[in-house]
């Protein structure tokens, strides 16, 4: 997928300059100069200054995960995401092990410990499949799982953070507080939608046995 | 409204110097080597910083070469009915577009219009709520999925379109309210 787009954008940038200079947009500045200048030249450059910037953010950042990581502060968000969860997965006993590795889960995705984060996730399908009666079939738990999980909850959104500052922003943490908000937004949407959805006969009579896809 | 831009805004004065006292001082109590810990996760950042080079490059790159052929101007004007009905400027569209498909694409999308724009004009502070706000939907879907063989994936593809949808519609919104 990443592959065609990229390949598009290469394709049309280098035609629509190559078109607007047939037809002579500009004498004095040809749009393909500005692609070799600005398009090619300068943008490779900016790519490493960029990247070069964000370190020291990124150091920051690390070195406060690694102390959140040995405290076992993933527990303590545990402790209050635990209430929501079980409501939100009517269908996974409190006590089963899946239950306890969706909700690590959900908070090192929170604390935006993605390391962390990916195992335990792949952890949670692999308990919740336990509790799947029709193999190879994706089940309302599953379902509600991965769409909170791709609606991001992350708290603190560091690596943005990191390029704002290293594009020279004068307040990169600024967008902390919209990002709480549209990201609290998007997930409350994808649970109703989850949950709507899930009672949809399309989908309930994919759950029944012998019925294909 | 102007009320609730207020405690937006305080919420992200605050963050960063509540969560850095909250770990270290968390951390201090469950006698873990604060200083040390520090040091030893910020190692990490340089690799971090040189790792994405390579996806920077040929993100920002592309993406030049579609701003600067003049590409982005017909795309915008071309969409301009449809984002100008949402209050979206056309700029920050690739990073809708990249948002769900690739983490270190849209890092690049991020990188590129944040240069061009200026990381504190609109265009700028949309395009970061956005890749703050989202997440690699497909990647997701297909790793977690992957892992445990399941093919029929019923309605999570669905709905974690529409809660990426929803999450672009309300970076919109809450950035043209309180920086608009």
């Amino acid at each position: 997928m990443l592959n065609y787009i990229w390949l598009a954008l290469l394709l049309i940038g280098i035609l629509t300059a190559a078109g607007s200079d047939f037809f002579g947009a500009d004498p004095g500045y040809p749009a393909l100069s500005r692609v070799t200048n600005e398009g090619v030249v300068e943008s490779a450059r900016v790519a490493v200054t960029l990247a070069i910037g964000l370190i020291g953010i990124m150091s920051l950042w690390l070195g406060l995960m690694k102390i959140a990581e040995q405290s076992g502060l993933i527990r303590v968000i545990a402790r209050w995401v635990r209430p929501v969860m079980t409501r939100l997965f009517p269908d996974v006993p409190a006590e089963h092990p899946a239950m306890g590795a969706m909700i690590m889960n959900i908070s090192a995705n929170m604390l935006g410990l993605a390391n962390a984060a990916t195992p335990l996730g792949l952890k949670a399908m692999e308990e919740l499949n336990k509790l799947n009666r029709k193999a190879g079939t994706a089940t309302d738990a599953m379902c509600t799982f991965l769409v909170i999980n791709t609606s991001n909850v992350q708290i603190i959104p560091a690596t943005v953070i990191a390029i704002r500052a290293s594009a020279g922003s004068a307040s990169p943490a600024e967008i902390i507080g919209p990002v709480i908000v549209a990201t609290t937004i998007s997930t409350i949407v994808g649970i109703a939608t989850v949950r709507l959805l899930s009672r949809l006969r399309v989908y309930r009579r994919q759950l029944e046995e012998g019925v294909g896809a | 409204m102007t009320a609730f831009a207020d405690l937006v805004g305080l919420l992200s004065v605050i963050a960063i110097p509540c969560i850095l006292l909250f770990i270290v001082v968390y951390g201090a109590i469950r006698k873990v080597k604060v200083y040390e810990a520090f040091v030893e996760g910020a190692k990490e950042g340089f690799d971090v910083g040189v790792r994405i080079i390579p996806y920077l490059v040929a993100m920002i790159v592309a993406i030049g070469v579609f701003r600067a052929g003049g590409a982005m101007d017909f795309l915008a004007m071309l969409l301009s009915p449809v984002t100008d009905l949402i209050g979206m400027p056309a700029e920050t569209l690739p990073m809708a577009i990249m948002r769900p498909l690739s983490g270190s694409g849209a890092l690049g999308v991020l990188s590129e219009t944040v240069t061009a724009h200026g990381a504190d004009s609109l265009i700028g502070r949309m395009a970061s709520v956005m890749m703050g706000s989202g997440e690699t939907t497909f990647y997701v879907l297909a790793v977690y999925f992957g892992s445990v063989a399941v093919s029929r994936t019923r309605h999570a593809v669905a709905a974690g379109i529409i809660a990426d949808i929803a999450g672009i519609l309300a970076s919109v919104w809450i950035v043209n309210m309180i920086w608009g």
